[in-house]
Parts: C-alpha cells; sequence; structure tokens
C-alpha cells in the first residue's frame, strides 16, 4: 500500500529526477552547449510540477459548454502560469545560444576549459 | 481615480513603453535622450510614490479592475519606495552620464538596442519591487535578468561574454528554485497573492512542501543577490560590464532580489511558521558574517579595480543580510538603511571609475599611478564615495553602519561578535579604498605619451551629484530614514 | 553677534578660508599667504570673543541638526574646548607667519594644498573642541584624522607615503576599531551621548565593564599617543615642520588628550571613576608611556624624532593627571596642555628653523649651532627647558599642579613618574643645549646664519609666551577650575 502510494505520485518522480539530472549537467559538462542541454532539462522539470498539480481526478479541459452542470475541471491557472514560464525559458535559451554563437566567434570553442586557456 | 493611484502601475508601464519606441530612434543622441527621459521620469514617479507612502497610507493597485487576490495586485508601501527610489534613482543617475562612456564602448547602430535592453532591465527591476503577486515577481525578475545579460554581454572584452554566460547559469538556477518555491506554495495554498498567502499559509505552516518552498525560495533568491558563497557570477559580471551598466547594475540589482528575500521571509513564512525565524536566521547570519569577512579579505588583493568594487559588493551584501537576520526592528531598519546607503556609495564608486575608464583603458589598480595629477576632481569624488563606503562619520555609509552597531548591540549575547567583525570588515575597507587612493594620488605615472585630461563634463558632473548625496545623506537622513522605519515596522508587524 | 552664532563661525570660517586659500592660489603667492595670515587673525578674535562669556559662568551651546533620534550635531562651549580653541587658533596665527617662512625658505611644492588643508584641520579643531556631544566629538575627530593625510604625505616619495599610510592606518584603525564601538556603546547604554558635567554613565553601567569602556575610549582615541598605540606620532614627522609644530604638536594631539580629559569630565565623570574600580589601569599605562617615550627618546639621533617621542611622554602626562581623578590634577592636565603646546611648538619652529638654515635634522650635526643662530638655539633653549619644567617657564606651572593633584589623591606613583621623567627630559635636552652652545663646530660645514625673518619672529614669539605663561597663567587656571567646582579634594 505504502509502495502504490509513492508510486502514484510518479509525476512527482519524474519532476525530481529530471530538476537533478539537468543540474548536474550544468555543473559537470564543460561544453556550453551541453550546459545550455542541462538547463533546458532543469527548467522543463519544473514546468511538469506545475502541471501535475493542475490536474484535478476526472476533470477535463476548462471550457464552459452550453447545458453541462456540475463538470469538473482542471485548475487553468497553472496552466497559464507555465505558459508565461515556458516563454520565459525559451527567451533565455535563445539568449544562452546567441552567447555561445558569439563565444564560438571570438574564442573558435565552446569548450569551457580551452576558453579559460586562451584568456 | 487620480494620477496618483496609478503611479505604481505607471512606474513600471513608463519604461517599459519606452523601450520599444527606442529602438526605433536612429539619429545619434535620441535613443539616449529618449532613455534618459523615460528613466527621469520613472524617478519623479518614484518620488511621488516615496511622498505619498511617507504620507500615510500604502499605495496599492489592483491591475485592470480585478481586485485582489483574482487579479494581480501591486503595492508600495514603505520598503518598495526606498528600493524604488534606489533602482530608478540609480537607472536615472547611470542614464544621466551615460553618454560618453557608452558612445565610447557601444557601436551607434547598436545603441538604440542597448538603451532599450536598459529601459527594459529598469521595467522589470521596478515591476519585482511594486508586484505583490509571486509569479509576478517571477516574470519581472527574468525581464530584468535577460535585459541585464544583454547589457553585460555589450562588454567590449570577450571575456564579458564568458562572464554573462555564467551569471545567465546561475540566476536561471536561482529564478527556477524561485519557481519551484512558488509552486510548492500555491499547491498547498491555492494562491500567488503575497497577502493572501500570508494569510492561508499558517494552516498548511508545518507540511513538508511548505517546508521545501521556504528553502528554495531562500536559496534561489540568495543566488540571485549574491549572497555569499552564491556570489560567483557577480565579479566578474561587475568587471566585464560596460561601465555604465556596472553602474546601474551595482547600486540596484542584488538588492531587488534582497528586497524579494526580505518580503518572502518577514511577510509569508515569518507570521505562521514555527521556528522560522530561528532557521531564517541560523542560515543567514553564519553566510552573512562569512561573506562580510571573506570578501572584505579578497576584496584587499584584486588588482582589477571594478573586481575590487564588485568583491567589496559581496561583503556589503552581507551587511544587509547580517541586518535582516536580527530579525529585530533595528536591524530590519539598519539593512533597509544600507540597501540605500551602500547603492549611494557604490554607485559613486562606479562612477568614478567611469570617468577614469574614460580615459584609461587598463583599471588594474598598479596602472593608474597619479591618475590624480590629470583628474583631480574624478579623484577627489572617487575619495568622497571611498569614505562613504569605509563608513566615516559625515557620509551615508556611517549612518548604515551605526544603525548596524546599535542593532548588533541590542541583538544579545554575541552582539559584541558581530560588532567586531563589522569593524573588522571597515577596517579591511580602509585598507582596499586606500590601495586605490595611493595608486591615484602618489604612484608613479607609468610612460603615457598622449595628454591626459579630466573626464567629460557630462560623467563628471553626475559623478560629483552622487558624491554629494553621500555627504548630503550623511548629515540630513530623514527620508530615507522615515521610509527604513516604516517599513521596518511594517515588516516586524506582521503575525503580530 | 550671539554666543551660538560665533561658534558656528568659528567653524566655519577656516573653510571659508579654505576656499579663499584655493582661489587666491591661482592668483599669487602673495595673495594665497595673505588670505591664510587673515583667516587666522578672524578665527582667533571669534574664538577669544567667546571667552568673557565664558569667565562669567556661560556655557553657550548650539544644535544644528538631528541625524537620527537622540543623534545630533552640537555644540557646546566649556572651558576645556574654550581654552583648547583658544590654543590651537591663537597658535595658528604664529603657525602661518612660520609657514611662510618655512615653506618659502624650503621651496617646497603644492604649498596652495598645503595652507588649505591647513585650514581644513584648523575648522575640525574648532570642531572637536566645541563638540556638545561624542557624535559630533567623533565626526570631528575623523575629518582631522582625514584632512591631515595630505599634510603628513606632503612630499609625496615612496618612504612619505609609507609613513602616511602608518599614520592613517594608526588612526583610523583605532577609531574605527574602538572608538566608534565605545561611542555607539554609551549611546546605547545611557541613551544620549551629551557631555554633562558629572557625566551621564553614573548608574548606567557596572564596574568591570566601566573599565572596558574606558579601554575602548583611551585606546580608541589614538591621537592622544598612549602606548601601545603611539606610533603614528613618529611616523607623522615626515610632514613639512609647520605641520609637525601644529598639528603634532597642538592640534591633532591635543585634541586626543582633550577628547579623552573631556570624555572623563563628562561622560564618566570624575567621582564615578575615582569610586569605580576597573578604572585604575588607565593611570598605569600612562604613567609607563611618560617613562618609555622618554627612554626611547634619550636613544633617538634625529632630532624630530626625538621630539615626536617627547611629545608622546608629554601627552601621557596630561592623561596621567586626568587618571589621577582628583580636582587639582583635573586643572593640572588642562594647563599642562597649554603649557606643552607652548613650549613644543617653540621646539619644532626650531627645529625646522636649523633644517631651512642648514638643512641639518639629525642631533650631532647641531655642533655650535647657536653661535650662528642666536635666536633660534636660544628659543630652543627656553622650549626644552619648559619641558624639563624649570622655573621660570610654562612647564612649571602645570607639573606643580599635577604634583599636588598627586598629593590631594596620595599618589605616590605619580610622584616618582614625574619625578624619573623629569630627569630623564633633562638628560635628552640638556646635552642638546649644551652641544649647541658650547661645543666646537665641525669644519666643512655649510656657511649659514638664521632662518628666514618669519620664522625667526614666529619661534621667538612662542619662545616669549612660553616664559609669559609661567607668570600669567591666571584666567586660565580661573577658567579651568570651573570645571572641578564643588567636587572634593
Amino acid at each position: 500500500m505504502k509502495l502504490l502510494e509513492l508510486l502514484g505520485y510518479y509525476n512527482y518522480w519524474v519532476f525530481a529526477i529530471a530538476l537533478v539530472i539537468g543540474l548536474y549537467a550544468v555543473i559537470s559538462k564543460t561544453n556550453l552547449i551541453k550546459k545550455l542541454i542541462g538547463l533546458s532539462i532543469f527548467q522543463s522539470a519544473v514546468f511538469l510540477m506545475y502541471i501535475t498539480m493542475d490536474k484535478v481526478e476526472g476533470g477535463t479541459a476548462p471550457i464552459i459548454k452550453a447545458g453541462v452542470e456540475d463538470q469538473i475541471y482542471s485548475n487553468p491557472l497553472p496552466q497559464v502560469l507555465i505558459l508565461t514560464a515556458i516563454v520565459v525559458g525559451v527567451s533565455t535559451l535563445a539568449l544562452g545560444l546567441a552567447i555561445v554563437v558569439r563565444v564560438n566567434e571570438r574564442y573558435g570553442t565552446i569548450e569551457e576549459s580551452e576558453i579559460l586557456e586562451s584568456d | 481615480m487620480d494620477l496618483i493611484s496609478h503611479l505604481p502601475a505607471l512606474q513600471v508601464i513608463v519604461p517599459m513603453l519606452s523601450a520599444p519606441i527606442i529602438v526605433l530612434l536612429h539619429p545619434r543622441g535620441l535613443a539616449w535622450a529618449g532613455a534618459t527621459l523615460a528613466a527621469l521620469v520613472s524617478f519623479a514617479i518614484s518620488i511621488a510614490l516615496a511622498v505619498a507612502v511617507l504620507g500615510g497610507e500604502t499605495q496599492t493597485y489592483a491591475m485592470g479592475g480585478w481586485p485582489a487576490p483574482f487579479g494581480i495586485a501591486l503595492s508600495v508601501g514603505g520598503l518598495s519606495a526606498l528600493v524604488l527610489l534606489v533602482v530608478t534613482g540609480a537607472a536615472a543617475i547611470a542614464l544621466l552620464a551615460a553618454r560618453p562612456s557608452i558612445d565610447q564602448q557601444i557601436e551607434l547602430e547598436r545603441q538604440p538596442m542597448f538603451y532599450s535592453a536598459w529601459l527594459l532591465g529598469l521595467a522589470g527591476l521596478a515591476g519585482i519591487v511594486v508586484s505583490a503577486d509571486a509569479f509576478n515577481i517571477f516574470v519581472f525578475m527574468e525581464i530584468s535578468s535577460l535585459a541585464s545579460y544583454v547589457l553585460i554581454a555589450g562588454g567590449p572584452d570577450r571575456r564579458a561574454l564568458l562572464a554573462v554566460f555564467k551569471y545567465l547559469i546561475m540566476g536561471t538556477i536561482g529564478a527556477t528554485f524561485y519557481l519551484i518555491g512558488v509552486g510548492l506554495i500555491y499547491m498547498m495554498t491555492g494562491t500567488l497573492n503575497l497577502a493572501d498567502m500570508e494569510s492561508r499559509i499558517g494552516d498548511v505552516a508545518q507540511t513538508r512542501p511548505v517546508l521545501v518552498a521556504a528553502g528554495f525560495i531562500t536559496i534561489g533568491l540568495a543566488l540571485k543577490a549574491a549572497v555569499f558563497p552564491l556570489h560567483v557570477w557577480l565579479p566578474n559580471a561587475y568587471t566585464q560590464a560596460p561601465h555604465m551598466i556596472t553602474v546601474f547594475l551595482a547600486a540596484c540589482a542584488t538588492k531587488v532580489s534582497i528586497y524579494v528575500l526580505i518580503r518572502f521571509d518577514y511577510m509569508v513564512f515569518q507570521p505562521t511558521m514555527a521556528e522560522h525565524d530561528n532557521q531564517f536566521a541560523l542560515f543567514l547570519m553564519p553566510l552573512a558574517l562569512l561573506g562580510i569577512l571573506v570578501a572584505s579579505a579578497v576584496a584587499m588583493f584584486e588588482g582589477n579595480i571594478k573586481r575590487l568594487l564588485g568583491t567589496s559588493s559581496v561583503a556589503q551584501i552581507g551587511y544587509i543580510m547580517l541586518g535582516a537576520s536580527f530579525i529585530s526592528l533595528a536591524g530590519v531598519e539598519a539593512s533597509v538603511m544600507h540597501i540605500f546607503n551602500h547603492a549611494l556609495a557604490k554607485g559613486g564608486l562606479f562612477l568614478a571609475v567611469a570617468c577614469i575608464a574614460y580615459r584609461f583603458r587598463d583599471l588594474r589598480i598598479q596602472e593608474l599611478g597619479g591618475v590624480a595629477k590629470t583628474m583631480p576632481f574624478t579623484c577627489a569624488a572617487l575619495v568622497l564615495c571611498g569614505l562613504s563606503l569605509i563608513g566615516i562619520p559625515g557620509t551615508a555609509g556611517f549612518i548604515s553602519k551605526w544603525l548596524l552597531i546599535t542593532a548588533s548591540l541590542e541583538s544579545g549575547p554575541f552582539g559584541w561578535i558581530f560588532v567586531a567583525v563589522i569593524l573588522v570588515s571597515s577596517l579591511m575597507a580602509v585598507v582596499y579604498i586606500w590601495r586605490i587612493v595611493e595608486s591615484l594620488y602618489f604612484g608613479g605615472s607609468a610612460n603615457r605619451d598622449t595628454v591626459i585630461a579630466e573626464a567629460p563634463l557630462q560623467l563628471l558632473v553626475v559623478t560629483w551629484i552622487a558624491a554629494l548625496a553621500n555627504l548630503y545623506f550623511g548629515f540630513f537622513p530623514e527620508v530615507p530614514l522615515a521610509l527604513a522605519d516604516n517599513a521596518a515596522g511594517v515588516l516586524m508587524g506582521y503575525g503580530k | 553677534m550671539t554666543p551660538q552664532n560665533t561658534i558656528l563661525i568659528a567653524i566655519c570660517l577656516p573653510l571659508i578660508g579654505m576656499l579663499g586659500i584655493i582661489i587666491a592660489g591661482r592668483v599669487s603667492a602673495n595673495l594665497r599667504e595673505a588670505v591664510t595670515l587673515i583667516t587666522a587673525l578672524c578665527l582667533a578674535y571669534v574664538v577669544w570673543s567667546l571667552l568673557p562669556e565664558l569667565m562669567a559662568g556661560g556655557r553657550p551651546g548650539v544644535e544644528v541638526t538631528q541625524l537620527m533620534p537622540g543623534i545630533s550635531i552640537a555644540f557646546r562651549v566649556e572651558p576645556l574646548g574654550m581654552l583648547f580653541s583658544a590654543l590651537a587658533s591663537g597658535l595658528w596665527i604664529i603657525n602661518s607667519i612660520y609657514s611662510i617662512g618655512y615653506m618659502r625658505g624650503n621651496k617646497e611644492k603644492h604649498q596652495t594644498r598645503f595652507y588649505a588643508c591647513f585650514a581644513l584641520a584648523l575648522s575640525a579643531t574648532m570642531g572637536v573642541a566645541f563638540a556638545g556631544n561624542l557624535f559630533t566629538l567623533f565626526l570631528f575627530y575623523e575629518i582631522l584624522t582625514l584632512s591631515t593625510y595630505p599634510l603628513v604625505s606632503h612630499k609625496g616619495d615612496a618612504a612619505t607615503v609609507r609613513s602616511a599610510r602608518v599614520y592613517l592606518g594608526v588612526l583610523l584603525t583605532t577609531s574605527i576599531g574602538l572608538f566608534l564601538p565605545a561611542i555607539i556603546w554609551t549611546y546605547v547604554a545611557a541613551g544620549t551621548g551629551d557631555f554633562v558635567l558629572g557625566g551621564i554613565l553614573p548608574g548606567k553601567l557596572q564596574d568591570p565593564e566601566v573599565g572596558l569602556l574606558l579601554g575602548l575610549f583611551v585606546f580608541g582615541i589614538g591621537k592622544a599617543a598612549v602606548m601601545p598605540v603611539h606610533r603614528w606620532l613618529p611616523a607623522a614627522m615626515v610632514a613639512p615642520t609647520p605641520v609637525s609644530a601644529l598639528l603634532h604638536a597642538v592640534a591633532v594631539v591635543k585634541a586626543g588628550v582633550f577628547a579623552i580629559t573631556k570624555i572623563i569630565t563628562y561622560t564618566f565623570g570624575i567621582e564615578f571613576l575615582f569610586d569605580s574600580s576597573s578604572s585604575g589601569w588607565m593611570f598605569y599605562i600612562a604613567a609607563f608611556t611618560i617613562l618609555a617615550a622618554s627612554i626611547i627618546a634619550l636613544r633617538q639621533t634625529n632630532l624630530k624624532r626625538m621630539l615626536a617621542y617627547s611629545t608622546i611622554g608629554q601627552l601621557s602626562y596630561v592623561v596621567m593627571a586626568a587618571a589621577i581623578l582628583k580636582p587639582l590634577a583635573e586643572v593640572g592636565a588642562a594647563i599642562h596642555m597649554v603649557a606643552h603646546a607652548f613650549g613644543k611648538i617653540t621646539l619644532f619652529f626650531a627645529a625646522g628653523a636649523i633644517y631651512v638654515a642648514s638643512k641639518k635634522t639629525e642631533l650631532y650635526q647641531l655642533k655650535g649651532i647657536g653661535r650662528r643662530m642666536p635666536w633660534t638655539m636660544t628659543a630652543f633653549t627656553i622650549g626644552a627647558l619648559s619641558m624639563i619644567g624649570v622655573p621660570p617657564t610654562a612647564g612649571f606651572v602645570s607639573k606643580w599642579y599635577i604634583l599636588a593633584g598627586a598629593f590631594q589623591a596620595q599618589n605616590t606613583w605619580a610622584l616618582f613618574t614625574i619625578i624619573g621623567s623629569t630627569a630623564l627630559n633633562a638628560a635628552y635636552f640638556l646635552p642638546i643645549i649644551y652641544m649647541a652652545w658650547f661645543a666646537k663646530e665641525e669644519s666643512g660645514g655649510k656657511d649659514h646664519g638664521e632662518a628666514p625673518f618669519p620664522a625667526v619672529l614666529a619661534l621667538t614669539l612662542t619662545a616669549m609666551l612660553t616664559l609669559a605663561f609661567f607668570i600669567f597663567n591666571g584666567p586660565v587656571i580661573e577658567l579651568e577650575s570651573q570645571v572641578v567646582q564643588g567636587l572634593a579634594p
């Protein structure tokens, strides 16, 4: 029973594992692109958390249909929030990639160790 | 509704809407003029808000007429008014002086974009301050961060790119941590409005998600605020940024994150979560003390003048955190005052550095020997702001140091340890400031073949305004003091 | 002019003078020196005009601005401060005359900066003298430190900058590290920092804390040069001699002992301190400093450094006299500030005059110099005799009062310290006097006469003051006796 309960939270497990994988990549990888990929995984994990918590058992999309009463909806607010957060994440990623492109132009490499050596 | 009641919204809207217009202003100088005008208007708005707050009531605003907690609320109290003054004041001062320095560092055709990013950064920072909604704070935080990444990356040195990349990674992790915390709280309370959170969180105070949320939010914001030891991004970013951007960011960027941190911990968690004050203080106080000592010690040995001042900022953030971690009226007041006074001192110092940098490319201290002979006014302003950073009486820095030491003495049996740390670090500040002063005034002048003159008048005048502000607020600190007093009263009043 | 305005004018006048000096410095050197002299004369007039009111028992005061609740910039003139300000402003006139001779005779650079900083230092001195509370005292104390830094580092070469670093380092370290927490502690404990006769701390602090706070004050006020925080004073001797003469024999160092005396009288209260068991150490530290400094002075070979160590010893006379905590000794402390000022400024003037005329700085070079510079060496002799305390000089009067205070307190250690130190003073001054007058000059030296006329005039004046104070000291004693009125002997 206990085990099943824990497994029932599998969305949160995925969230936690993805979060840690992303963070690990950011810290351990020396390739700037791989760092950014890690950062993206890290952020996506958080999106998953928000999406998970808005789910209401048996709920449908929060669209009001005429004549339907007592319909259970999923909470729309986290979805809206996470749309915003995804936009923010995409902009961050785009800016990060743009910086990597510039790094490559100026240094001729995107390996952190090689960059540090050349300065 | 009259104009005053719209001011909290205008505070964000003015710079935000000016930004896209400025992109279009291509003729030489027009972009700068537009951005400066927008910043000055923002500054005027924040002064009006401060006057209104001093007059009595907290200013609140419901976006689109939707009342909180359904709509997005803005609110400006004593603390926000003071931080707004710092943010918009820093932007206005830096932009006023910026033109000669920016002309030198940023190519002409990129300038409209650059100024536009600057205004977006200002809008983001102002938005964080006025927002009373946890998620909105995140959005504004990201707006300001993205803008400041762009601004810093504008630095002419290629090392700026690496510094900014590091800042981007750290900043995003910090913001995402904050987002996780907000999500967990939303999960438990079903609200994003800060005031609403405060009233609802009591019922679920000791549940694990809320405890975890408190941890994520505190650490995420500490990362953005460059609290030791999460500060590694800061010295590099400040060193490599264009000089005027350093002025702006050093004066206000980290302080806004501290502001959010203080608001969350005092307003949302403190009143209802048992033991939170202990956890908060025990977490922050050692970090603050270590930060003060280690960063000051490192600053004593820094070679580059901008790096030195950036490292010193980490120590000064330690002062602010130390005051906040006392969880007492006097402590919070000292902490809030130091937000204001440090912005004055550090902003002035970086302005003077920008003046020097206008004439001298190499900013290593030993290369700046004898600069005072050719730039006497710049160097005098630098000395004045340096004295304020040290905390010599008669300068703004002294006021916050006095308050901080008083708060330490009143904080209990360990008070003397805090006093000792503050004083030792002040003495280290004497050492690092005087290293600069000695080099400027008595160092051997290296073989310079070109005739070096004073900085352009525009830079110089603004630098002196900042320097004299340090003196003025050293003798007449009533206004910031009243706001800090108000802020401390409100923050400590929650849950009472 | 109301006394309130007079106080503010006394503090602002040197600042206005400073601006005038900077502006005049761009026009001509003569004009600049004229501005300095006029400012000095006006300042002395303004300060001395306060004297009648003080003698009549008035204590004029004025509050300028309040920084935080309870903490304000305020001035209040009382006998100690009156004496100190009258002394500093009066001697500034003579010192300015001397500076003209010295700086021109030496062809020093940056003379405008020199005169401007000097005026700023005097403004800070007036602020220290008139301070009405601890905060104001601290404010001007720090301004005094910072404004004298450019004077000490005047020469600008590597060795000078190193010495100036010691100067600033010691003074700022002690003031920020010890003096400031002591002040804040006082404010937190007593709720105020105002100077009130009889003290603000009685009943507020318990015994071991009294001694600790006193320690923070005594060592925090580094300008008093109580060992072991005395290192800055010999370091400051790299400055041009007028700086050593007025600032490091009168204004700066006296600001230190003045602050200690004032804090003992007005913050702790003499009787409170006498009754507390944890404050006795101050006396022994001062006594030790007197003897140790005299012994070190005995071993110096450089004239100005010897005078610096002599100053350290003489300053501790004031601290020790104050630490005897008896009425007559407090009066003696105040009088010794005056007596030492007259004597030591004469000695420094003489040292500077010798340097200008002959470029001699070491003691062994002074053989037979009395015949070449009779005026200078006569003044030097008078100053030295005053240091030893021989009648008819000023030094005798103050030693008399300190000894009388020691008898009041039945403090035999004080007696022995004074006797021992007098012997040591004689041991390092008399050989110089003998050498200067009676030894035969070594051949091959530079042929020279007296220093420029303004310098000789200045040192003659101060030497005469040293002699005159032996007889005309009545008003000073009358004024200072007001401080200890009504106290049990």
